[in-house]
């Protein structure tokens, strides 16, 4: 124990101590009972006497800490095998089967539960209580719905998850399910990618937009990115330096295999597309630099096959045109289409046999470089571009000009792609933020459907094979994931028809102007030869070119000196009337001076 | 089927058991019973696979393959024993019977006991 204070008195000043002594007691007080107070009392009975019998409480406030829950399953392989079982040895197991089967109490009870299952099989196999009665009305009601206001909701929207954010430059959809996207990141503006830029690429689940489902890491930030519609875990994607990698989702984030930098292309890879082959790994790449290649995944040290853009067909890699889309139908699989950055469409045949013959023909009519270019799905001949600030609509074999085109827009087109459900239907969207979806049976001139998605410009737009979803991203790297009404998506009665009706109405037409200025060009060709003739004929007496200059010279010297010799006899005339010497003066410097001045002063004067 | 003394199995040293419909059938007879009644069953129309599992999750008797019976096993005995939980909250005297689940390609057709589940899916007639 410590001493936590000494209190010290003097004895002296104790004071005296006390001295207790005996004394009888005394009485000081006797108060008597008075018995009349008893008046002013009364019995009660019973008396109501409260109690409590209860546990003391006290409240308290608690806040736990913020649980984070996540949802997983679990994959219970096995049963419960007892513990000197292998579950793999098949005798074992069998055996221990057999054993429970023998088991008089497992032989009651199937029969029993036996009993009630026939019962539900045989009621299933009786009537179908859930079967579809009314199917043909249902089918009237879908009708009723395509009157319905075109619409288009977001559903989910997947966030770059880095600070710095880049464009959402390609979609690619998982080609079974379509539950996956996979989505490129990269900066398209000339070297403004800041420092610390990210390069990763995201694969989102469309349920979770919290966290992408997986990561690709490549060297450099993808441009393209395309799932292989084979096998859905290969991916393959052209970067922004001009190489190809390609990625396995079994087998983590890493590329498997990247293509070498001396064969790949100089400008960033805008489209890679997946080819239809026996073996599934072939891809063709198109890039800036103006050249297209193709490769085999398993081997990207060099690419298979290479050809250069030349509209010229020499193959001069000065003279080639930058190419930033592609287009592959696989119904259709030697034919290609290059969309290039100088706004021609190139359609080139795989199957050529020189090298020159590879570039059929080239489509002009775009202003700007073509950021889109498909084929209809239902109508092969007929494909869509955008470019600049139209879309336009082509067909095959008129080269001149588009069959249908929309508007000039305010803002520019920057991707689009056509409806994989309805042939009249094709998205596009712009700089703005808008998604503008047509629908060119209904209306021309305007889009149907125009729906201002973020404040940003989007890049890019893809549509799920259903084509009821469709995916679309920006600049900020937002990517949405909207899904548009069922009267967008489902085929109306006679649409192919009408469709393919209107396609050849506009191409008749597109041919008949075009047979039309072929004339008018003949005639203008057949005038001017003409008139070439006839002036061949005055030619014969006429002399050369320096004769002519020698006879103009003369003739010109000769009016001069016609003016001056006029202008002389005017000025003596008024020297005559004023007799200044001054003006005799004037007279020789403008003989000397030569003949601007004395034109000039002769203007003056008169 | 077992009539005992009429049964082929009848002579030798065939056990029996008495206790099935209170009458005498050889073992083997009630195991041959079993199987019918378990081919019958596979064999109705529109079925496309019948799992009978223990209670430690075994498949005793399984017409589909391993990966696929030991989803169902897992799954279906997880959602018998929430069924039966429920039907039990509400009336402890009730207890769960049958459980039928119906979906768009199929019925998962559980019956459940207290030792033994019996699973049968089958497809709707069309």
């Amino acid at each position: 124990m410590e001493i936590v204070y000494v209190y010290t008195k003097k004895r002296s000043e104790f004071g005296r101590q006390c001295n207790f002594s005996d004394r009888p007691a005394e009485l000081h007080v006797d108060i008597l009972p008075d018995p009349s107070l008893a008046a002013n009392f009364t019995v009660r009975d019973p008396c109501n006497v409260t109690m409590q019998c209860a546990e003391e409480m006290s409240e308290h406030e608690v806040n736990t800490e913020r649980f984070e829950s996540e949802s997983r399953g679990i994959n219970h392989v096995e049963g419960g095998w007892p513990k000197d079982l292998n579950p793999e040895d098949m005798e074992a197991t069998i055996r221990y089967r057999k054993k429970v089967e023998k088991d008089e109490h497992y032989q009651n009870t199937i029969m029993q539960i036996a009993g009630l299952m026939e019962h539900c099989s045989k009621q299933n196999n009786a009537t179908d209580i859930y079967q579809d009665f009314f199917d043909d009305e249902v089918e009237e009601e879908v009708v009723e719905e395509s009157e319905e206001e075109p619409s288009a909701k977001t559903i989910n929207v997947f966030r770059d998850p880095n600070e710095v954010k880049r464009t959402a430059t390609s979609l690619s959809w998982h080609p079974d399910g379509n539950h996956k996207l996979a989505v490129a990141y990269s900066s398209l503006e000339f070297q403004k990618a800041p420092n610390d830029m990210s390069f990763d690429s995201y694969i989102w689940d469309i349920e979770n937009h919290n966290k992408p489902e997986m990561t690709l890491k490549p060297v450099c930030p993808l441009v393209c990115l395309e799932y292989n519609p084979k096998d859905s875990h290969i991916l393959v994607g052209g970067s922004y330096n001009g190489q190809i990698a390609y990625w396995d989702t079994r087998k983590g984030s890493q590329p498997v295999e990247m293509s070498t930098i001396e064969h790949s292309h100089r400008d960033p890879v805008y489209k890679v597309i997946w080819l239809q082959s026996k073996t599934g790994m072939d891809i063709f790449s198109a890039s800036t630099d103006g050249q297209v290649l193709w490769w085999d995944i398993r081997k990207l040290s060099e690419p298979t096959e290479r050809l250069v853009l030349d509209p010229s067909k020499k193959w001069n890699l000065d003279n080639a045109l930058g190419a930033i889309s592609l287009e592959f139908e696989t119904t259709m699989p030697t034919k290609f289409m290059v969309g290039t950055e100088q706004g021609l469409v190139v359609s080139c045949n795989r199957k050529a046999k020189t090298p020159a013959e590879k570039i059929v023909c080239t489509y002009s009519g775009h202003h700007g470089p073509i950021y889109a270019l498909q084929r209809n799905p239902f109508f092969p001949k007929n494909f869509l571009t955008v470019a600049d600030w139209t879309a336009r609509i082509w067909s095959e074999d008129i080269k001149e000009s588009s069959i249908m085109w929309t508007k000039y827009h305010m803002a520019h087109l920057l991707d689009g792609c056509w409806s994989p459900v309805r042939p009249s239907v094709f998205f596009t969207v712009k700089m703005d933020g808008t998604l503008d979806v047509w629908d060119i049976l209904f209306k021309q001139n305007d889009p149907t459907l125009s729906l201002k998605v973020c404040d940003e410009a989007l890049y890019s737009i893809r549509v799920q094979d259903n084509g009821r979803y469709l995916g679309c991203g920006s600049q900020l790297g937002t990517t949405t994931l909207l899904e548009i009404s069922s009267g967008l998506c489902t085929l109306q009665k006679n649409e192919k028809a009408l469709v393919s009706e209107m396609f050849e109405r506009e191409t008749k037409r597109e041919k008949i102007l075009e047979s039309r200025h072929r004339e008018m060009r003949l005639k203008e060709r057949s005038r001017s030869e003409q008139s070439r003739e006839d002036e061949a004929k005055d030619a014969d007496g006429e002399e050369s070119t320096e004769e002519l200059v020698a006879r103009a010279e003369t003739e010109f010297f000769h009016m001069l000196e016609a003016e001056k010799t006029k202008e002389r006899n005017e000025e003596k005339e008024r020297d005559m009337e004023k007799g200044v010497c001054e003006e005799k003066d004037f007279q020789e410097e403008h003989e000397t001076n030569g003949v601007v001045a004395s034109f000039t002063r002769g203007e003056i004067s008169l | 089927m077992c009539d005992y003394q009429k049964c082929k199995h009848w002579g030798g040293n065939q056990d029996y058991t008495s206790t099935r419909n209170k009458r005498k059938t050889h073992l083997c007879c009630d195991m041959a019973e079993v199987e019918d009644t378990l081919k019958r069953i596979q064999g109705y129309n529109g079925v496309i696979g019948s799992i009978v599992v223990n209670a430690e999750g075994i498949p005793i008797r399984t017409t589909l393959d391993n990966s696929t019976t030991v989803q169902y096993v897992g799954l279906l005995h997880q959602l018998t024993m929430k069924a039966r939980s429920t039907i039990r909250d509400i009336d402890p005297q009730n207890d769960l019977t049958f459980l039928r689940i119906r979906s768009k390609k199929h019925e998962i057709m559980v019956a459940p006991d207290k030792e033994f589940l019996m699973i049968v899916i089958q497809s709707p007639t069309e």
